[in-house]
């Protein structure tokens, strides 16, 4: 041992200065290419400005005014609320029983997960242009199987309906989802104590009794985070509706990213356009506060 | 109320024995403990009985009722408490002693009743309403009893329950489970690593190593008369001594055993009990209170296991000095000698 340690503190040492030194990109990264945008579009919405315009002039709640009496708006706003609702829903449904496929053993396990795991690393367009076929109003293979089998006597125009079409945005983004939230749960259960599982065992809870009454419940906390993902992921989602609908027909299944990139973008009402991208923006906080609240309740009421 | 029989048990993780043919006859109201280290099998054991383990082959049964096969935990009529407790996080103390009874259909006002009755009898009435993270280590262990309890099992399955409690606590409990079991006399298998444990709490001890039985016993027939010089080793704190003296009397190559506590000054037996002495170089005096015990080694015996280290444990009643160092007349009563084949480290008689 001939290495002699510096006898003074060095830089390494100043775990106050390392810390801010270490914090600084991520933190400057944040402000500059999230923040700004985003205070950017709260002040935008209550502005004039059109894009090809310099002009920025105040219009205070016009904006909102506008969109509020507006039923493609009111639409769009509901549509969202529909396929966030019930994409996650399904999403927890699927998410659940696949984790507890997974969570056997059998013959092809590990390529079965990397399958699982496909939908989520494909890019979403990519993804999204593989599904307007699948719903394709002469190919779709949905139909002619269904067909085949002699389940469908008409035929099902899935994106010419607005009822159909946003069932398979429903679809289409809770398959988005699914395996990221399959993973989540996977970890979920896998913390759970094998002695618990077992006392439940023990206790002769058969395997809906464990599910529902003892490892459902200790994932809650998990659940909420994925379901929280899930909420975030998918009404911010633009490139969904915009390749499969394009807000179609007749503006019925516009969500509102697609709407706020229609009017701001498309149509060069910033203002406009800034007003409904940031509509949905006290409800996704107040979705975020609560599951998370939900998430600490019951680690607190539960956690060993 | 039963019985468990156990005929030529195995249960073999691909080349591991865990559990390599067990014979046992445990007795219809029965405290049996299962003893042995880390690796001796006895878990696996237990968890077979209580059907979280299928044997490899082997019979188990259960009253009059055989259980290896397909006979789920819930049907066994069984209630194990685990070394974690296995306390449902989520629940409060009521509706953890409610589960089995809701899981197996008991009505509402009945449940109320016989958690209430669970609860009095290990007195947790006051924290039916706390969560599990709520209460001590030992309140936990009490609950994870009541929930036991509660079932009306035929057979207690128990696995380290008192593993995670403190020292203090420790003592208390055992008391208490014991008195308990004696009141409700409910056959009980009892899974443990510690031989006060296991010493104080059975009628019979059964030793486990490598998967194998080495000894059943009661408690005395044990730490009195061990079959070979695993049991003479693993029972006792400290263990028994072995040496080969080397003594002409003896077959050649016998291992003599003896425990600490009768291996004392020679100055303090009576002149009527007959005597085998040595010369016993001290090495070191651990003063521990209420005994002393004092490490060294036989000298002049002449065999070659004479330098390992043998130790006395003297009664705090002894005042005699034992200075270090130096070089001092012991000797053990006759009648307290055990001897053993070294080579297959049975009991000899003789």
């Amino acid at each position: 041992m001939t290495r002699v340690l510096p006898p003074r503190r060095t830089f390494a040492d100043r775990e106050d200065l390392l810390g801010a030194v270490m914090l600084g990109p991520a933190l400057a990264y944040v402000i500059l290419l999230v923040g700004v945008p985003f205070a950017f579009a709260i002040v935008l919405g209550f502005s004039n400005a059109t894009a090809g315009s310099l002009s920025f002039g105040w219009a205070g709640l016009d904006n909102y005014v506008a969109i509020l009496g507006d039923p493609i708006f009111l639409r769009a706003l509901r549509n969202s609320v529909v396929v966030t609702v019930g994409s996650q829903v399904l999403v927890v449904v699927l998410a659940t029983a696949a984790a507890q496929v997974f969570r056997a053993t059998f013959r092809g396990k590990r390529f079965a997960r990397f399958v699982l795991l496909l939908p989520w690393a494909v890019p979403v367009s990519l993804a999204a242009i593989a599904w307007t076929w699948i719903f394709d109003s002469t190919f779709s293979v949905i139909n002619w199987t269904l067909k085949a089998a002699g389940l469908l006597h008409g035929w099902l125009y899935w994106l010419g309906d607005p009822a159909l079409a946003l069932f398979a945005i429903i679809i289409v983004q809770a398959w988005r989802i699914f395996p990221f939230a399959t993973v989540i749960v996977l970890a979920g259960l896998s913390s759970i104590p094998q002695e618990i599982v077992e006392a439940a065992i023990v206790d002769g809870a058969g395997f809906w009794r464990r599910l529902f009454r003892v490892e459902l419940p200790l994932l809650l906390p998990v659940v909420a985070v994925a379901v929280l993902f899930g909420v975030v992921y998918t009404a911010t989602d633009l490139g969904v509706v915009y390749i499969l609908t394009g807000g179609g027909p007749a503006n019925t299944t516009h969500v509102l990213p697609t709407l706020a990139f229609q009017r701001g973008i498309l149509g060069a009402d910033l203002g406009q356009g800034a007003a409904i991208a940031v509509f949905l923006l006290p409800f996704l906080i107040v979705v975020a506060i609560g599951m998370l609240r939900l998430a600490h309740r019951t680690e607190v009421g539960g956690a060993r | 109320m039963a019985g468990i029989e156990i005929r030529s048990l195995r249960k073999y993780f691909g080349d591991l024995h865990a559990v390599d043919g067990v014979d046992l006859s445990i007795r219809d109201g029965e405290f049996l403990v299962l003893l042995g280290s880390s690796g001796s099998g006895k878990t696996t054991l237990l968890r077979m009985i209580a059907g979280l383990e299928r044997p490899t082959s082997g019979e188990i049964h259960i009253g009059d009722q055989r259980v290896d096969g397909d006979v789920p935990p819930r049907a066994r009529g069984i209630a194990m408490v685990f070394q974690s407790y296995a306390l449902y996080p989520h629940r409060t103390v009521f509706q953890n002693i409610a589960f089995p009874l809701e899981a197996s259909r008991t009505p509402r006002k009945q449940i109320e009743e016989k958690v209430r009755w669970a609860a009095e009898m290990f007195s947790i009435s006051r924290y039916l309403d706390r969560y599990p993270r709520q209460l001590s280590g030992g309140e936990r262990q009490r609950v994870a009893l009541c929930r036991a309890l509660v079932r009306d099992p035929k057979v207690f399955l128990l696995d380290e329950p008192l593993a995670n409690l403190d020292a203090k606590l420790r003592n208390t409990a055992r008391d208490d489970l014991k008195r308990f079991q004696r009141q409700i006399q409910t056959t009980t298998v009892y899974v443990t690593h510690d031989q006060v444990e296991a010493m104080g709490l059975g009628d019979r001890i059964v030793v486990m190593e490598h998967g194998k039985v080495r000894q059943i016993g009661t408690p005395q027939e044990v730490y009195e008369d061990p079959v070979d010089t695993f049991v003479a080793t693993f029972v006792g704190q400290p263990p028994m001594n072995l040496l080969d003296t080397g003594d002409p009397s003896l077959p050649p190559r016998t291992l003599t055993g003896f425990r600490p506590e009768h291996f004392l000054p020679k100055s303090v037996f009576g002149a009527a009990e007959e005597l085998r002495t040595f010369r016993f170089a001290v090495r070191r005096v651990e003063y521990l209170g209420s005994d002393r015990y004092v490490y060294g080694s036989v000298a002049g015996s002449g065999a070659p296991t004479s330098d390992a280290t043998i130790i006395a444990k003297l009664p705090a009643t002894i005042a005699l000095a034992i200075p270090e160092g130096e070089t001092h007349e012991f000797a053990v009563p006759r009648r307290a000698l055990r001897y053993f084949d070294p080579e297959t480290g049975l009991r000899r008689k003789g």
